[in-house]
């Protein structure tokens, strides 16, 4: 695969997004096009967004605890690195044999992708937190669940939201191969080359490359709304 | 106290790094252990015999990537392998056309494909103009083949082709026995099928479009989970194959519905390979491949997919086993 053939197809990609194409496989049927190409974007959304909730639910109040408690590095460090680890499509498949297929089976298999950076970014969030300030509010008679709500969740955003990031990146990305079990994502192009071709293949690529580009870009925007000013730093 | 804990923390940390990497292990392919049993391999068809010239020859050997494929793909290897030549094997190309373009950039020697599917897929033919005659599906393919500087040995006398399948309950329930008995009750029921059949004139696309039918939805799943939809009760209908050793083994459980308008074109297998290549690498070659297939009766093959799909065994041992028991290798 030279150079030029992969920038000619850029253009074959594009097109494809917007007009349907004709396919060798479908008899005659055509292709892709804009309102495929949406339908797959608010899917691929669809579980991306239920798999990062999901991840934050268990990954967010775990993390946070155990670094407010200073306890149990071993146990956020060794989650983080396997999750690392996780063959995705072997637990798509280990959960369909117990669930079957669809969005039960994929939402929590992408979770699991996602949990590894949440908890590890907040653990390490709130431990790098001042503990002159979390002794202050100690001593005012903040409960030590305020102290996690009030004092060491906000001085931890910047680290916490990083994690956030990373989770929505990777769930973003491995959605792609959720047509495997029943869910329709931007994978679909990407997968069923023998239908799409290679302009829907790299449409599916470039789509899913500008959803995980967008996903950044807010999450960038919502962590510097609920930074702190006092943590920002000032250019005047 | 200190060191203690350090210690502990130490072996703590070992121990996990040790379960990971257990489960890590535990999640790959089994291992390679000889297998027992025997597999009815039809007549013994003679040994292979090793020709010292071939040793200078590398070959390729590719598949795509389910499990049939990759068992015939590890056959052709192993039997050439046992010719002489020197052989690779990358069984795990993905769809028809990544096989096909490895063929073409001659990053694989060749690969076996399914006639129906090469005429189909590659040359555009629609499904009711598949012959159902082997040889002339073979010689149609082959001359398309040709025109591209590449070639297809004669076909396998085994041949596959998709089908409807159904939990033997449905069809007594719907009273199902062709696939035009959907006809009225398939707005209620639902069809899984591998993600490139919703579009396929092969698949759902000619479901719809030759028979007429609408179903209440259609869910794409990965091809090994085919049977597991069926078993948990979410699909009431899923795209088979005819030679899945599952409609053998569970005959109480599962039937395929007939094709009577012939959407699904049966295919034998007919191994694709460069017409340069099949120079170089001379007559053993063909040869060999031509008469290792031979014992690929639908049977064998049957019971060749159920030693790796429900026995769990490698495509690898499955293929030395056929070769064993049908005396190709000693």
């Amino acid at each position: 695969m030279s150079g030029l053939p992969l920038f000619a197809s850029i253009g074959g990609a594009v097109e494809f997004i917007f007009a349907p194409q004709e396919s060798n496989v479908t008899g005659g049927k055509k292709v892709g096009g804009f309102d495929k190409s949406l339908e797959l974007v608010v899917g691929h959304l669809e579980v991306t967004f239920l798999a990062l909730a999901l991840a934050l639910l268990i990954a967010l109040p775990l993390g946070l605890y155990l670094g407010h408690r200073g306890r149990g590095e071993l146990l956020a460090v060794g989650i983080g690195n396997a999750g690392r680890a996780i063959p995705e499509l072997a637990v798509i498949a280990l959960v369909a044999t117990l669930v079957g297929v669809g969005m039960r089976n994929v939402a929590p298999a992408l979770a699991l992708l996602g949990i590894a950076p949440i908890i590890v970014n907040a653990y390490v969030g709130v431990r790098q937190v001042d503990p002159a300030a979390v002794d202050a509010a100690r001593g005012m008679g903040m409960s030590e669940l305020s102290i996690i709500r009030r004092v060491e969740l906000p001085l931890a955003i910047p680290t916490v939201m990083g994690g956030v990031r990373g989770a929505a990146i990777v769930i973003v990305a491995t959605a792609t191969i959720a047509p495997l079990a029943g869910v329709e994502t931007l994978g679909d192009f990407i997968i069923n080359r023998n239908v799409y071709g290679e302009n829907g293949l790299l449409a599916g690529a470039l789509l899913v490359a500008l959803l995980a580009l967008t996903l950044e870009a807010l999450l960038a925007l919502l962590q510097r709304r609920l930074t702190s000013d006092g943590l920002k730093l000032k250019t005047v | 106290m200190r060191i203690d804990k350090t210690r502990w923390r130490a072996l703590l940390a070992t121990l996990a790094a040790l379960a990971l990497t257990l489960g890590i292990v535990a999640c790959g392919s089994s291992d390679d252990s000889t297998t027992s049993g025997s597999t009815e391999g039809g007549e013994a068809a003679g040994t292979i015999q090793s020709n010292p010239d071939n040793g200078k020859v590398s070959l390729t050997i590719g598949s795509k990537n389910f499990p049939e494929q990759e068992i015939l793909g590890e056959i052709y290897a192993q039997a050439l392998s046992a010719a002489g030549y020197k052989v690779k094997s990358a069984l795990n190309l993905g769809s028809e056309t990544v096989a096909l373009k490895a063929v073409k950039t001659g990053q694989i020697s060749g690969y076996p494909e399914y006639a129906s599917t090469a005429l189909t897929s590659f040359f555009g033919l629609e499904p009711e103009e598949v012959s159902a005659d082997a040889t002339e599906a073979w010689e149609k393919a082959n001359e398309e083949f040709e025109k591209e500087g590449l070639q297809a040995f004669e076909p396998t006398p085994f041949a596959s082709a998709n089908a409807v399948g159904t939990t033997k309950e449905t069809a007594d329930k719907y009273k199902l026995e062709n696939v035009s008995d959907l006809e009225g009750v398939s707005e209620k029921l639902t069809l899984y099928g591998s993600p490139e059949c919703r579009q396929r004139i092969d698949c759902l696309a000619g479901l719809e479009k030759l028979y007429g039918l609408k179903f209440k939805s259609f869910t794409p799943v990965d091809i090994g989970l085919r049977y597991t939809v069926l078993e948990k009760g979410q699909a009431d209908l899923s795209i088979l194959f005819t030679t899945d050793p599952q409609l053998s083994a569970e005959s109480d459980k599962y039937v395929i519905l007939e094709d009577d308008k012939e959407v699904f074109p049966a295919g034998n297998i007919i191994f694709v390979t460069d017409q340069k290549v099949a120079e170089e690498a001379g007559p053993d070659y063909e040869k060999t491949i031509l008469q290792v297939q031979e014992g690929l009766t639908l049977k064998v093959m049957q019971e060749l997919d159920a030693r790796v799909e429900l026995e769990k065994e490698t495509p690898k041992q499955a293929a030395k086993a056929y070769l064993e028991s049908a005396g190709y290798v000693g």
